[in-house]
């Protein structure tokens, strides 16, 4: 029973060092190593200073700026110290009610724009830091990104085509634009 | 369902299958004691741990002995991941200065931890210190899943030896699991995720300026974001592989630090089913019979593929409710369309259908999406696999003995019907081996059912629900299939961290995981004592279409019955009412 006893506590102490101290160490140490930016977060730099990370979203709801999917975080909309999603059933009423004020607030934004609105733009996402929107997304928003910022409408697809992902080797996953990058890219973009 | 959903599930399959054989063979050669490429660096610290800890590896135990040693094991376990969260304010590798986990939180989470269940009250990134997230939470990712293959190992030698009382030794079977399957796993598939852009740092959170300030709820403006990082990617890596699923951060898999990639995505949804799958091979080298093996294989596929393109298609359709308000919900090249509440562009629905399907067949319960915001019929899906017992694929080792509790139940109501000893792989199926068999089927059933009966009554537990109508009993039905089955998904609505349901459901995970992997324990002791029977003209063979046919209907027969009047309540009854059947 002793003798027991003693295996079960030694043999838990050394494969917690193994799993749960040298593992997790030199996966860091190799990460660190060859994949820098990445293990840190993708961070994303302008004169020196992050301003964000290419794989979380931020909260945009200037018209001049494309907007993201919604955020259930909170207290604040794209809290990445606290990701959540809204858990929201398909029958609860508020689902309803909180997707009708979404799109009431697209087509206020865009009163001549009468295509209905990609379902992604108006659903909150499952982490609440989606960075990402569909092309179809994108492209909703493309007349008025154009109208309020007086660019063509050739002008802002062209920025979206260089912020589009492909499907991972044209079949994995969904096209997606990274909304972010996309805004940045409008920002910087001299006529 | 769209050419593109078809093809990208069947490259899930096509892959899954192709690795089935060589990680099987891989995985029957270390449980055989036969060298492998990696002895060369791994027998060295085999040797060195079985002389720190004072195994005798040769020394082969009786059942009692060997389910001692695991209860032992696993309690040892529980305590210090309990201790780890409660002390850990006083710790170091803290650096957000997080405060100690409050006592019924802590105890649900070690629970969690230690039955390989990773029902996830905690929240990850806000609750958990990056010490607690590595020696609590990475090490039960691996022992307590090698434990499961350990009581898998043993149950294999049960069938294997003829007159002996012993099945094996739980310390070489818990190292080996450990050292020579998991860990060169692992160590691949987090290298994969860092290089997709999982995190991996100890580093504190960052901070980073907003391009657009915001306004947080009380209309204080918000113009810095602050990142939770951490060392991620070693511990999302385990997680999948050894079918835990308890996330680094909140939202688990759905986060785009844990998986931001189609082709992490991809990697990790594959781990999920990867062991379990290939364990099914490893069964049958071991029996010398690999028919066996791919029978049981074959009757997992035959639950699972029509489960995953139900679940695919019922996402996939949109939601009647959303019908009249302006919006697209129809799949085109340039979205995925469906149902995205809760769910990740980049994952679309046929990423998220798969998962959900994955990782509830499997007892692992990472999420990508957020299961509660399914449609009530492809939510119903996950919902159903779990309370079918996890043994479709089910968790690394204890999915296929489960499993076998399911064979020696078709085997001998199949021997009562043609009038023969029941048999299976020569050993003769007897009273005392059913009524094993009988326990491990019926334990859970009664602590999904019970308990959710006992939650829907008690008001501080129809408190914590947050959905309204039918949906509300599906999130307190799916908390208990989840704990009850030692799954870990959730609808995660329904609000657990209280002390209620952090003391219900702890004890739901404890009873699922010990209670059944104790009777599968005796189970292999009393059939390790038997002879061998040589088969004959009566022997019924079970590698053959018929059986497994059978064995598939037995599994259905029983999952069903016991759960159709609830998921009646809940999803169907949710379902029928959405798409005006019901008003």
């Amino acid at each position: 029973m002793f003798k027991e006893l003693k295996t079960a506590i030694l043999t838990f102490l050394i494969l917690t060092v193994i799993t749960g101290i040298l593992y997790p160490l030199f996966i860091t140490g190799v990460s660190q190593v060859f994949f820098h930016s990445k293990a840190d977060g993708s961070l994303i730099y302008r004169n020196g200073k992050p301003v964000g990370s290419s794989f979380i979203g931020q909260s945009f709801d200037d018209s001049k700026y494309f907007w993201p999917r919604p955020s259930a975080t909170s207290p604040v909309a794209f809290n990445a110290a606290s990701s959540s999603g809204s858990n929201l059933g398909p029958s609860n009423p508020t689902l309803a009610e909180t997707i009708k004020n979404r799109v009431k607030a697209y087509k206020a934004a865009d009163p001549n724009n009468t295509n209905p609105v990609p379902i992604d733009l108006v659903t909150s996402s499952a982490s609440g830091l989606d960075p990402h929107i569909s092309l179809a997304g994108a492209y909703y928003q493309l007349p008025r990104i154009a109208r309020l910022r007086n660019l063509s409408q050739n002008t802002v697809k062209e920025i979206i085509v260089r912020h589009t992902n492909k499907r991972f080797l044209s079949v994995l996953g969904e096209p997606v634009v990274n909304v972010l990058e996309l805004n940045l890219a409008l920002d910087e973009y001299k006529k | 369902m769209t050419l593109n959903n078809i093809i990208q599930s069947v490259i899930f399959l096509a892959a899954l299958l192709l690795l089935v054989k060589p990680l099987g063979i891989y995985m029957a050669r270390i449980y055989e004691g036969k060298p492998v490429g990696l002895n060369v660096w791994l027998s060295p610290v085999e040797k060195l741990i079985y002389r720190f800890s004072a195994v005798n590896s040769q020394i082969s135990m009786t059942w009692k002995t060997y389910a001692f040693a695991v209860m032992l094991f696993n309690i040892i376990g529980l305590i210090v991941v309990y201790a780890l969260q409660r002390l850990q304010a006083h710790l170091v590798l803290n650096p957000m200065s997080i405060p100690a986990v409050p006592p019924d939180l802590a105890f649900n989470t070690a629970v969690s931890f230690a039955t390989n269940t990773n029902w996830q009250s905690y929240g990850g990134e806000t609750t958990l210190s990056y010490l607690t997230q590595m020696l609590g939470l990475t090490v039960q990712n691996f022992v307590s899943a090698a434990t499961g293959m350990a009581i898998l190992v043993a149950l294999i030698r049960g069938f294997v030896q003829k007159q002996i009382d012993t099945i094996g030794n739980f310390w070489v079977d818990l190292v080996r699991s450990t050292l020579y399957i998991l860990m060169p796993l692992a160590i691949i598939l987090s290298l994969v995720l860092v290089s997709q852009g999982v995190v991996q740092t100890f580093k504190p959170s960052v901070k980073v300026s907003l391009l657009q300030p915001t306004k947080d709820a009380e209309g204080k403006i918000v113009s810095e974001q602050i990142l939770a990082v951490g060392p991620a990617a070693s511990q999302i890596a385990i997680k999948q592989l050894g079918t835990n699923g308890g996330g680094f951060f909140n939202v688990n898999s759905a986060h785009p630090f844990e998986n931001p990639t189609p082709l992490s995505n991809f990697m990790e949804v594959l781990a999920i089913l990867l062991i379990s799958a290939a364990l099914c091979y490893t069964f049958g080298l071991m029996v010398s019979d690999t028919r066996q093996g791919w029978a049981i294989l074959a009757a997992m596929l035959i639950i699972f593929i029509p489960c995953l393109y139900c679940c695919i298609y019922f996402e996939q359709k949109s939601n009647p409710l959303l019908a009249h308000l302006g919006v697209d919900q129809n799949v085109t090249a340039f979205q995925s369309g469906g149902n995205m509440e809760g769910k990740e562009v980049r994952f679309g629905i046929v990423n998220s259908a798969i998962w959900a399907t994955a990782t509830t067949a499997a007892s692992n319960g990472s999420v990508n999406s957020m299961h509660d915001s399914f449609m009530p019929l492809s939510g119903m899906i996950p919902m159903w696999l779990m309370q079918l017992g996890e043994v479709i694929f089910g968790g690394v080792g204890s999915g296929f003995y489960g499993m076998i509790a399911f064979v020696i139940i078709a085997v001998f109501i199949s021997g009562l019907m043609i009038g023969r000893t029941p048999e299976y792989l020569g050993k003769k199926i007897e009273s005392y081996e059913m009524k094993m068999a009988s326990l491990v089927i019926l334990i859970p059933p009664i602590l999904v059912l019970a308990g959710t009966a006992v939650s829907v009554v008690l008001p501080q537990a129809k408190a914590a629900i947050f959905n309204p109508g039918p949906h509300g009993f599906s999130e307190v039905l799916y908390a208990f299939s989840s704990t009850g089955n030692n799954n870990g998904s959730a609808f995660a609505g329904l609000s657990t961290n209280n002390l209620f349901y952090n003391i219900a459901l702890g004890l739901a995970m404890f009873f699922a995981r010990y209670w059944l992997a104790i009777p599968m324990l005796a189970i292999a002791g009393s059939l390790s004592k038997k002879k061998i029977v040589p088969s004959s003209h009566g022997t019924l063979p079970t590698h053959t279409p018929l059986f497994i046919l059978f064995l598939v209907m037995i599994i259905l027969i029983v999952g069903a019955l016991t759960f159709f009047p609830a998921l009646a309540l809940g999803p169907i009854v949710e379902h029928l009412m959405m798409t005006g059947g019901l008003r």
